[in-house]
């Protein structure tokens, strides 16, 4: 089952291929005024799995993450949910449709609760397990600070608030933006433990993350993003340090293997590849 | 007029004054636009309800009953077309929109009804008082509509702290596109707040066309003026700063028109000036970073 | 849409980013047609090592623009001899326009100060004359040191509204109008409430009115040529970069602050400007005339609707204004109700104004403040 992990998709046990995908994302073209974001990209998320995708900054990563919950409009492509086509729905119409985003930043409600945060969350909530007492009990420190507004917590426990307003929606789909920017490895450790639990009451997750490692450890497949395209794909398992680092940075490896271990996420390619266009599109 | 008296006054007119301001307060706060077109609505509410006793004979007492409503429906209407047509490509154009609304209001005002001033008749209870000791002179009138005012920032604090609509509005105000990857209709919200806004500026119109003579410059001459200005005084992001800030405009007003008859509105001016110059943080700087 | 010459090059002005602010192309001012070579960095990296881009600053469009205008503002210059008084006061009250609308364009275009309170100049540079005219200066020979003076005044001004949010900003300035007005109304000794005439024109009526005419000609003039070139200077990259993305103009250290006071400060003395020809045309003023919120009225709906943040759209809108005007002005505040339909109608549905709607159509710029990239291979036509 080594299949071909830099281009293709590896085989998954028990996938039923492309057509039973959850979440399907199709040719996507997404521009920032001019700037071209994201290039033709393609992936499929089958039910019941979590999906990572990583890329140094500016990789498009996010952009194409918002694009799938709806905040941006792509230039062309679509998104499928289930096989529904969703690309025209507004992000509240996703929600209420199973695609559910939890942002990059939190970006919680700051002069709002938290139990009012986990209640905004339910304005477009779908029927299923997730309600607000059951965030209470997988965050058992939640309950007795309720009261306390959003502003005032630590910065894991704002993401573990801002991760259940997301749940009490009854997301299908999970869209984790950078859940480990500005925690310490503690505390993204701990959250990310949480996966099994999430997938387990049938949600799937696409994540996208900084630290290599960490989306190593949680992920089923794993997706490298460089210059908005998709530069590797494949099971982590099957994937040697050297494609990850060529795919990541978009150079040729020179064979030297050096292992993303435990560290945080590489540094950002020094030479800027491309160019800015010029060209005179009017906006 | 004693200086008390004075006092007293202005207390009395800065719920009035509130009244104009929360509507256009919590327009700024959710929508980050100033609705120039603020003070003009207050006068065709003030028209509409002329119209409304001239046609239902309701007592002029009652007007509001049926006005406020319209209003706060129109509120919803043009928020959804005009305003968030305006605001799909900025705030700004939105901004000019709502300038050039208020001088279409103005002129039609002026096209359609005549120039000349009218007030809204309530027959003696626009004079009628009572006295606490020998300088102090409080009319039932202003008495009145300082509690109406009262009541409705009450209301309105309750609306937005307890109840789910209120959640949202502050959600969308805190941040708009967390707000809508939460599942909210932020365009809805909007037009809720919009409701609210036009809703509490036709009842502020109506109290005014009560209590004192209008016409069809006077929203842009005076009433937008005095909203925003009580809007910076009290701050921003609090109701109750509303109504300090009300209150505290009327209040200079009141000893302004003390000292002389034309320094009434010019004090209050001056004052606004003075907390811009001595408190411009609390003013100038959101709660939190707003995101684009 | 059929191409223009010289069409399909990059328009790198109103539109540009910091990057282009970052460039700092120095192309020497040339005629139009005549373009600087430069070798400079191309924009494509599989190009020839050796291929050139060439850059100017204007094109054989603009070389006409610039006859044409010298031959308006020579006839303009003529109109006194040639027609009554009656075409030169309007054409008057058509400058006045044109200078108010083309200074609240540079500060809400450019600097990104929305200001509804621009009267406040207007009315204090009329009273700036009326002042000096008691102390028994002309009138005319006022009007440059009531325009200084208007702009000095900005600087307080300046330091009241710099901080305060948009919103906020526009509202303050209209309440600083009103706080002018209300207290020149206490000064009697300028006519109070009621007004004053202006003393000192002591010619016959032909001269006076010969005389506005070509004071307004001439502010105009100054007034759209300094806002020309200020575009075209250093500053107007800064203004540019600052109307495109504020935090990206702060972060490549362009002086954000400083810029922006001089736009206010300089749209002051415009406005001062006009106030002073204001009150020279009318030979009389009265408070609530001078500081009216109408004069913003006027300049916000010329710059919607002709176009802002370009020179050439504040003078379209000048003239689609004045037609409006006197084709409508006895149907009373009809003309406003339209006026302000139309307004809200063009920001929404035409945001870049008529002049945008034209220019896009027909590639044109009569008055360029950016540079045109002519990548290798497209020389433009050139006469010789």
């Amino acid at each position: 089952m080594s299949g071909s992990a830099v281009t293709g998709y590896a085989d998954q046990p028990g996938a039923a291929g492309l057509a039973g995908a959850l979440l399907e994302v199709r040719d996507l073209n997404v521009h920032h005024g001019q700037l071209q974001a994201v290039h033709g990209v393609s992936l499929d998320v089958p039910a019941g799995t979590v999906h990572a995708m990583i890329g140094a900054n500016g990789a498009g990563k996010s952009t194409l993450l918002r694009t799938i919950a709806g905040l941006h409009r792509p230039t062309s492509g679509s998104v499928l949910l289930d096989g529904t086509d969703v690309t025209g729905l507004r992000p509240e119409q996703r929600v209420a449709a199973g695609i559910v985003m939890v942002p990059e930043g939190r970006r919680l409600f700051p002069s709002l609760t938290v139990e009012e945060n986990l209640l905004v969350g339910r304005t477009s909530a779908r029927p299923g397990p997730w309600t607000i007492e059951a965030v209470y009990d997988l965050f058992d420190w939640m309950r007795d600070r309720r009261g306390q507004h959003a502003a005032q917590l630590s910065g894991g426990e704002q993401q573990a608030v801002a991760i259940g307003r997301a749940l009490v929606a009854n997301p299908r789909v999970l869209l984790l933006d950078e859940l480990s920017l500005g925690l310490a490895p503690v505390v993204v450790r701990r959250i990310y433990g949480l996966l099994p639990q999430l997938l387990a009451s049938g949600v799937t997750v696409l994540l996208v993350e900084q630290d290599v490692s960490q989306a190593l450890g949680v992920a089923s497949m794993v997706h490298c993003l460089l210059e908005g395209r998709i530069t590797l794909a494949g099971q982590p398992a099957e994937l040697t340090p050297a494609q990850i680092e060529s795919a990541y940075f978009g150079v040729v490896g020179n064979g030297r293997g050096k292992r993303l271990g435990n560290d945080q996420a590489p540094t950002p390619p020094e030479q800027q590849a491309g160019s800015s266009e010029s060209s005179g599109a009017e906006p | 007029m004693t200086w008390v008296n004075a006092v007293i006054q202005g207390i009395l007119i800065g719920g009035l004054y509130a009244l104009f301001a929360c509507g256009l307060s919590l327009l700024f706060g959710v929508m980050n636009v100033i609705n120039l077109a603020h003070g003009d609505l207050a006068v065709v509410a003030a028209y509409v309800a002329l119209g409304v006793v001239a046609i239902t004979h309701v007592p002029a007492v009652w007007a509001f009953l049926i006005v406020v409503p319209i209003f706060a429906v129109l509120g919803y209407v043009i928020q959804r077309t005009l305003f968030q047509a305006a605001l799909h490509r900025s705030v700004l154009t939105t901004m000019l929109v709502t300038f050039g609304l208020s001088v279409v209001i103005e002129n039609g005002l002026q096209q359609f009804l005549s120039a000349n001033s009218h007030s809204i008749g309530i027959g003696s209870l626009v004079s009628d008082s009572f006295s606490i000791g020998s300088q102090i002179t409080i009319a039932y009138l202003n008495l009145a509509i300082l509690v109406v005012a009262v009541i409705v920032l009450l209301g309105l604090q309750y609306f937005l702290s307890s109840t789910t609509n209120g959640r949202l509005i502050r959600a969308v105000a805190d941040d708009r596109e967390a707000a809508q990857i939460s599942g909210i209709n932020y365009r809805h919200v909007f037009g809720i707040a919009a409701a609210i806004a036009f809703g509490t500026v036709a009842l502020a119109g109506i109290a005014f066309g009560m209590f004192t003579q209008f016409d069809p410059t006077i929203g842009t001459d005076q009433l937008l003026l005095f909203a925003f200005e009580a809007v910076v005084i009290g701050g921003l992001g609090s109701l109750w700063g509303t109504l300090a800030g009300g209150i505290l405009l009327g209040i200079a007003q009141e000893i302004g028109a003390n000292i002389a008859t034309a320094d009434q509105v010019l004090a209050g001016q001056l004052l606004f000036l003075l907390i811009l110059v001595v408190r411009p943080q609390g003013i100038t700087i959101r709660r939190e970073p707003r995101p684009i | 849409m059929s191409e223009p010459e010289g069409r399909g090059v990059a328009w790198t002005e109103e539109r540009g980013t910091s990057d282009e602010g970052r460039r700092r192309l120095k192309a020497p001012r040339r005629r139009a047609g005549e373009g600087a070579d430069i070798s400079g960095p191309t924009a494509d990296p599989d190009a020839e090592p050796d291929a050139q881009v060439r850059v100017t600053r204007s094109r054989r469009s603009t070389l006409w623009a610039g006859i044409a205008a010298v031959v308006i503002v020579v006839v303009l210059g003529y109109l006194p001899y040639a027609v009554y008084s009656g075409t030169t006061n309007l054409l008057v009250d058509f400058f006045l326009l044109l200078v108010m609308a083309s200074t609240w364009n540079l500060l809400a275009g450019y600097a990104g100060l929305v200001s509804v309170g621009q009267q406040a100049f207007i009315g204090l540079g009329a009273y700036f004359v009326l002042i000096l005219a008691d102390h028994g200066t002309s009138p005319f020979l006022a009007i440059p040191v009531a325009t200084l003076l208007a702009g000095i005044v900005g600087l307080p001004v300046w330091w009241l509204v710099s901080r305060l949010r948009s919103g906020y900003f526009s509202i303050t300035m209209w309440v600083i109008a009103s706080v002018c007005e209300l207290v020149i109304i206490q000064i009697s000794s300028l006519g109070g409430g009621t007004g004053a005439a202006l003393p000192g024109l002591n010619l016959s009526p032909t001269l006076i009115t010969a005389y506005t005419y070509w004071a307004t000609m001439i502010v105009a003039v100054v007034v759209l040529a300094v806002i020309y070139y200020l575009l075209r200077s250093p500053i107007g990259l800064v203004l540019t970069a600052i109307r495109d993305d504020e935090t990206g103009a702060r972060s490549i250290g362009t002086r954000v602050a400083r810029t922006r006071r001089l736009v206010f400060m300089v749209a002051a003395a415009g406005c001062g400007a006009a106030g002073a020809l204001y009150i020279i045309s009318q030979q009389f003023v009265v408070p609530t005339a001078a500081f009216s919120v109408q004069w913003s009225a006027e300049m916000i709906f010329i710059t919607i609707i002709g176009g802002i943040g370009t020179i050439e759209g504040p003078i379209l809108g000048t003239i689609v204004f004045f037609v409006l005007q006197q084709t409508l002005s006895h149907y009373g505040t009809w003309y406003w109700i339209i006026l302000g339909v139309v307004a809200m109608a063009v920001a929404i549905w035409a945001p870049r104004g008529l002049w945008g709607l034209i220019s896009d159509k027909l590639g044109l710029r009569l008055f360029p403040v950016g540079y045109y990239l002519w990548p290798a291979g497209s020389v433009p036509r050139r006469r010789r």
